[in-house]
């Protein structure tokens, strides 16, 4: 039996999805604790977002990577909420869905698509700046410069509004996704009470620890 | 009681559906659901009117046929009941109820509150049973040591009667609990474990062959199923859908 043939099934695609998910779940961990360090030293920042931004293997073999799995989780995700609607068929004309499930389980596409809004936002406020920096301009590389461009950007308190408000939504998304996605993957449910709590301590310290980064920063410049 | 209905009135799979508005008296509050139905159903009788179609056979919650969505929700305002198991004492004097019929693309409906469930039908001749010859010549069932938490957990799943609630609460129309419940029942078992690979494939196939959605892990399902169906089966069922898959 190929492999393949899993993802073409309905609990293939459902596999997918947890598995993206999990997969950015790590790279937000580890772009938080890169940020988190522009809290107590400029320099170590600094050198940290030298090297992820010039790293070759970071650059060349890894970016690729996550803005590809950050693409096809958003794809998937507003791919297989059409065909759930259209399983549906008919509507109800009334249907008490807060009687049997919590609101973030029942929006997670609307979570996600203000996450995707967000992502748009943080790409023009940095990722496209970055890539016209190095591979445009081709302006020479100063490794002291990531810091000022961070604190920059949050010295505008309507930005970092916006940015709070996103992690407010990531933070939903992640409460239902993080421990969906590990049902998902067949963990057996004498591990569901464990998942839980780290559900719940990942995506309130994660995305309020962001939103603390950007009112730090903010706050003190 | 005196109760303002709102029901989904549809001659045929075919027409084009909407909803009556009746109201009913004489209505008391240790009266089931279904009563008060045939109540109504015989007030339109005598009116001249057609009667309303609705699903209903043991009334006592086990044969999984009475369905109906009441005020948004499958089987009514209560947990862990069938609709025949729904008292009129769980409403008001002077409510105003909505019924539907369960919604679903894979349930088609035939006629007023009636959908067509037979997609269940077909998800369980895929693989929903063991080929073992019973004509006189099995062992005691007592010869196959089976642990407690095992026993219990097959017998758990098997209490589904396949009444659909599950696939009318999702909010993706999905029969996942349904499905897992009916492949957990066997896989706990040593007498599943010979056919587990077929079972879980050909089932999960035949599910999304009939349209329904994919799980989203709301936990919505497990909340309205008359029996308490746990979505810990979908978790197992995925696992052993992998399992055949690698």
């Amino acid at each position: 039996m190929s492999l393949i043939s899993i993802f073409k099934s309905s609990i293939g695609k459902k596999l997918l999805m947890a598995l993206s998910g999990i997969f950015l779940v790590v790279f937000l961990t580890q772009h938080f604790l890169i940020n988190i360090t522009s809290v107590f030293s400029e320099e170590i920042f600094n050198f940290l977002s030298h090297f992820m931004g010039n790293n070759p293997i970071v650059q060349f073999i890894l970016q690729p990577i996550l803005i590809f799995g950050v693409i096809f989780h958003f794809v998937m995700g507003f791919y297989l909420e059409i065909i759930n609607r259209k399983s549906r068929g008919a509507n109800y004309s009334r249907y008490a869905g807060g009687d049997n499930a919590p609101w973030i389980s029942r929006n997670m596409i609307f979570s996600g698509g203000v996450v995707l809004l967000f992502l748009i936002l943080h790409f023009y406020d940095f990722w496209v700046p970055e890539m016209n920096y190095k591979y445009i301009e081709f302006r020479p590389e100063d490794p002291n410069r990531y810091y000022e461009e961070l604190i920059h950007k949050f010295e505008s308190p309507v930005r970092t509004s916006i940015y709070s408000v996103s992690f407010i939504f990531l933070a939903l998304h992640l409460l239902h996704g993080f421990s969906s996605s590990f049902k998902t993957i067949g963990v057996d449910s004498k591990y569901y009470k464990p998942i839980k709590s780290l559900t719940f301590i990942f995506s309130i310290l994660i995305p309020f620890g962001f939103i603390f980064i950007a009112v730090f920063h903010n706050i003190m410049h | 009681m005196k109760l303002n209905l709102k029901i989904w009135r549809q001659q045929d799979s075919e027409s084009k559906g909407g909803f009556e508005n009746y109201v009913i008296d004489d209505i008391t509050p240790d009266m089931s659901f279904l009563e008060m139905m045939d109540v109504l159903n015989q007030k339109l009788i005598y009116e001249n009117i057609d009667p309303i179609s609705f699903d209903h056979d043991c009334r006592e919650g086990i044969c999984g046929s009475c369905s109906l969505f009441i005020n948004g929700r499958a089987h009514g305002p209560d947990k862990g009941i069938t609709t025949c198991q729904l008292h009129m004492r769980k409403f008001k004097d002077g409510d105003s109820i909505v019924i539907e019929p369960f919604r679903a693309k894979s349930f088609p409906i035939i006629k007023d509150l009636v959908v067509d469930r037979s997609a269940f039908d077909r998800i369980q001749h895929s693989g929903g049973y063991i080929s073992i010859n019973t004509s006189g010549n099995t062992q005691d069932a007592n010869t196959t040591p089976i642990r407690k938490e095992d026993a219990d957990n097959a017998f758990d799943a098997a209490t589904c009667i396949g009444c659909g609630a599950c696939v009318a609460t999702c909010k993706n129309a999905s029969a996942m609990l349904y499905v897992s419940a009916k492949v957990s029942q066997f896989s706990y078992l040593p007498q599943g474990k010979v056919e587990a690979k077929e079972r879980v494939l050909n089932m999960v196939k035949q599910m999304d062959d009939e349209g329904f959605g994919n799980c989203t892990n709301t936990g919505a399902c497990e909340v309205e199923c008359p029996k308490g169906i746990s979505i810990k089966n979908i978790a197992r069922m995925n696992r052993e859908f992998y399992k055949a898959k690698i």
